[in-house]
């Protein structure tokens, strides 16, 4: 079993569930998300600064000043997934570091927690650096990154650790001006005592405020009185971005590093069974050539040969002149069209697992006089990061060294010590900017082969993947087969709902033995949230080879898109309006839903907040130019509410998509800059999903290799307009990474179905 | 050995002729600006300006580049005020970055050609250059703004 760590990526990746359905055999003790005591020390720093760690439950945090001590007693107890670890360091000369715990992708993570830190401080922004924390969990707790989770978990205990610096901050401050604390507020990485106009650094203060106890409790500064939250803000990595000064995982340069690149088992879970190095070590710069062992699902890693040499060219030019004799295994005769042929069977019956049941659908739709079936195709599909899988490793008598653009660094350290055999503290983690994650670097796989290969080679070596091994060696989105059936009561709103579903399940690729996957896999249909008196929802897992993984939103990629394509299909057999049709449907929760987050209970109410917010914004019901059709589509994801309503046309063949309206519930906007990049970037993605990404098995294998035969959206094809709406709340902050992704399949099918009257049913649409 | 400009700066490399510019401004001049995508012109992640024009460093042979002038986004300017990088920051633009070196290059090209491009032509322009965090919409907003900025407009 893969331990504790892939607990962590399961429990952040499905917040919606009370507790995550433990992989180890240790389950997860049940804690309050929200009130749990983060650990918080603030002392001296080297230099003559101040430090405030803020690091996490579960944790053993070590010296003086340590709150929380009551979960030293269970030091074996699971680590809670995920939370925002961050450690501000201020300086005499009242400069600030805020060294962030979490890793960046692209969604603007290092910006956001250090806006939050930097409000609740009173630090002045321009005078903040922002740097990137290794693994260390003792300092930071837990630093998976994923799951639309550091914002929503580092909310609280980040602002109370800043704020409780803050009161030291101003207590040393009183001590130094002889003034109550009462008289004193901050600005600016400033104490200012407003009646004598006296202005005292925090630099200044530093070592008075070190020495003092940390309060027990603060208060937390409102809304109204935020400068950072809520104001436009650049991503602090935007300036080396531009300049091409930033350090992605392929950049990562050591001294004496080589460059390697491996030929993997084209087939899933092939085997090398013999090869010949003798052609590539004779191509100039290549040093040597070594295998690669297949590692099991603790971390899928594929069964390879590497080429190293002193470019990443020559790697490459070496490794095309292998002879490579493969066994290729179990799955060498699987393909997509079987594939197919089984989920349309598997879906054409009782599913293997009953998810949920309200009511006695199949009693209902038995005797229905007329009943709607249709059935919804989702192909597997790939992350395609813009940054091909790469990964630094050194492996040394001390050690092993990995530099590279990790999601998971803790599961990344725990994989890589059981492959090499060593302790997991002797594997350091040094993480890099990630250039694209989306789901796909939470898999410690990159990692553990780079290792694996740096213990056969002298000194550094960085693996660079190609475009090719990266599409056809990837963690796939599962296929999915959707059928829905429904009967409609006389006022035309659905009286049976029976929702059979099949994917190859995402678990299984991690843990083969997993039973009861149908709850995950049928996020997004089986807790819909439309009325229905008698439902059900079933799931049957598909065998296959293919290794799965997580894909920005996740299962609601696909679930969304059958739900919301076939209430719209109810709704024209309702001879309704389709916005109003979902309106009607949404009010008091009907099913039961076991696997609710206590903390964040799904409010239908929020859902008809951003449904209604996106229609009006649209002009929904408003007369369209001729040819054109508008859709609309809604979805939870990751604790967030998210609508949007597209508009398009299509013209002698040619789709265009005029409009994108968008409108999310995530709670408070803390970064609205970056959070309206984020919907933009989830729209996009979910378009290019939506219009040209398929990935197709053949023989056992990947048909496809790069970005001529695996289509992305480009800018050509790219929306006219994208707006974002954010609703008003003052709920918890939830994710923003993804839930714009979901609608956008179903609101783009029903668009091209009211411009066209072809209605779309399968991934990606053909026009 | 070849011998080309990179940067303003003359080079004398002694490397495969036919070793793309790409790797050889990465792995031998140490310049990791310019990224690799797929290795085969698809993408546009690797653009870089050849005697002004951009090409795809992923397959330009080093012996097709010698004599000749090359410009990445390391020396697209000194401090990042190019007016596409102002416009890049000003629109918050880049997510994860990876791919903007290219599209900042592929847009500083099309300006150079085209004082004030319209929507379709940016859309021409930078079709080559994937971004798979969905910039596309902030792309055609910055490069007008760009063309504003070097037009002297504020």
């Amino acid at each position: 079993m893969s331990g504790r760590y892939a607990d962590e990526v399961f429990a952040l990746l499905y917040p919606d569930a009370a507790a995550a359905q433990s992989m180890s055999p240790t389950p997860q003790p049940e804690r309050p998300r929200l009130s749990r005591r983060s650990f918080l020390r603030i002392g001296a720093a080297a230099g003559g600064g101040m430090f405030v760690a803020v690091s996490l439950a579960g944790c053993k945090p070590k010296g003086p000043g340590v709150e929380g001590e009551g979960d030293d007693k269970e030091p074996d107890v699971p680590r809670e997934p995920f939370e925002a670890g961050a450690y501000v360091t201020i300086m005499p000369d009242n400069t600030a570091t805020i060294t962030v715990a979490k890793s960046e992708m692209g969604q603007g993570v290092r910006t956001t927690l250090a806006l939050i830190v930097a409000e609740e401080l009173d630090l002045d922004w321009n005078q903040v650096t922002v740097a990137q924390a290794p693994l260390d969990n003792d300092k930071y707790g837990s630093q998976g990154t994923g799951g639309s989770a550091s914002v929503r978990t580092g909310w609280v205990p980040l602002r109370e650790a800043s704020a409780k610096a803050r009161a030291m901050l101003i207590a040393a401050a009183a001590a130094k001006l002889e003034v109550p604390a009462e008289q004193l507020t901050t600005e600016q990485s400033h104490v200012v005592h407003g009646e004598s106009q006296k202005r005292l650094s925090y630099g200044s203060l530093t070592n008075e405020a070190a020495a003092l106890a940390v309060p027990d409790k603060v208060e937390l500064k409102s809304a109204d009185q935020y400068t950072l939250l809520g104001k436009e803000h650049v991503g602090v990595d935007v300036a080396d971005i531009i300049t091409g000064k930033a350090v992605y995982g392929i950049d990562v340069r050591k001294p004496g590093m080589r460059f390697a690149s491996i030929e993997r088992s084209p087939v899933f879970g092939g085997k090398v069974k013999s090869f010949k190095p003798d052609a590539a070590l004779a191509v100039a710069g290549v040093e040597k050539v070594v295998e690669v062992p297949a590692v099991g699902p603790d971390a899928n890693v594929a069964s390879g040969v590497a080429v190293i040499a002193n470019s990443t060219w020559a790697a490459m030019q070496g490794r095309q002149k292998l002879e490579i004799e493969w066994d290729e295994g179990d799955h060498a005769a699987e393909s997509s069209e079987d594939y197919a042929t089984t989920m349309q069977l598997a879906t054409s019956k009782a599913g293997e697992e009953k998810v949920n049941q309200l009511g006695d659908p199949d009693l209902v739709l038995a005797k229905a006089r007329t009943a709607m079936r249709i059935r919804y195709d989702a192909p597997f599909i790939a992350h395609a990061t813009m940054e091909p899988q790469n990964c630094t490793a050194e492996v040394t008598a001390d050690g092993c060294v990995i530099s590279g653009p990790l999601q998971t660094p803790g599961w990344v350290a725990q994989s890589v010590a059981k492959a090499l055999s060593i302790a997991p503290e002797k594997v350091s983690i040094e993480l890099s900017l990630i250039g694209g994650g989306f789901g796909r670097r939470l898999n410690p796989d990159v990692a553990v082969e780079a290792a694996l290969v740096a213990k056969q080679v002298d000194g550094p070596v960085q693996v660079l993947w190609t475009r090719e091994d990266d599409m056809q060696h990837d963690f796939y989105r599962p296929a999915a087969t959707h059928v829905i059936e429904a009967s409609l009561s006389p006022d035309g709103a659905p009286e049976a709902w029976r929702h059979r579903m099949s994917t190859p399940a995402i678990r299984k690729t991690i843990s083969p033995d997993a039973t009861d996957v149908g709850l995950r896999e049928s996020n997004g249909a089986s807790d819909m949230l439309y009325r229905v008196p008698h439902r059900s929802c079933e799931y049957t897992h598909l065998p296959s080879g293919v290794t799965r993984g997580w894909w920005r939103a996740v299962h609601t990629t696909h679930t969304t898109f059958a739900v919301e394509s076939f209430i719209d299909e109810l709704a024209e057999k309702a001879g309704q309006d389709p916005f109003k049709y979902r309106l009607n449907l949404i009010d008091e929760l009907q099913v039961d839903r076991p696997e609710q987050n206590p903390e964040f209970p799904w409010d239908p109410i929020r859902l008809r907040g951003v449904l209604e917010l996106a229609a009006t914004k649209a002009g929904w019901g408003q007369e369209l130019p001729a040819g054109h059709g508008v859709g609309i589509a809604c979805g939870i994801d990751h604790l967030s509410y998210g609508a949007e309503v597209i508009e398009v046309s299509v013209e002698d063949g040619v789709l265009r998509i005029h409009k994108v309206v968008c409108a999310v519930d995530c709670g408070p906007v803390l970064n609205p800059n970056g959070a309206r990049a984020q919907l933009e970037g989830g729209i996009i993605q979910g378009l290019s999903a939506a219009l040209g990404e398929k990935i197709t098995i053949a023989a056992g294998r990947v048909e496809q290799s790069n970005f001529d035969n695996y289509a992305l959206l480009r800018i050509n094809q790219a929306p006219a307009v994208i707006e974002t709406h954010f609703a008003p709340t003052d709920a918890h902050p939830t994710g923003l990474g993804e839930p714009s992704v979901p609608p956008v399949a179903a609101a783009l099918a029903n668009a091209i179905y009211a411009a066209t009257g072809q209605r779309p049913r399968s991934l990606p649409i053909q026009i | 050995m070849y011998e080309l400009t990179i940067n303003g700066k003359k080079q004398q490399l002694d490397a495969d002729g036919n070793m793309p510019l790409l790797w050889v401004l990465r792995d031998i001049v140490q310049l990791t600006g310019t990224k690799y995508g797929c290795g085969k012109s698809l993408c546009g992640a690797c653009t870089v300006h050849l005697d002004g024009n951009p090409v795809r460093a992923c397959i330009l042979p080093l012996s097709a580049a010698a004599g000749k002038s090359v410009t990445t986004i390391e020396g697209l300017s000194e401090d990042g005020s190019h007016p596409v990088q102002k416009a890049w920051t000003e629109l918050n633009v880049p997510q994860c970055g990876y791919c903007q070196a290219g599209q900042i290059m592929s847009a500083a090209a099309l300006l150079e050609n085209n004082a004030e491009p319209s929507d379709t032509d940016i859309d021409a322009a930078m079709a080559g250059n994937i971004c798979r965090c969905g910039t596309y919409v902030r792309i055609r907003a910055a490069i007008k703004r760009a063309a504003s900025i070097k037009q002297g407009g504020e």
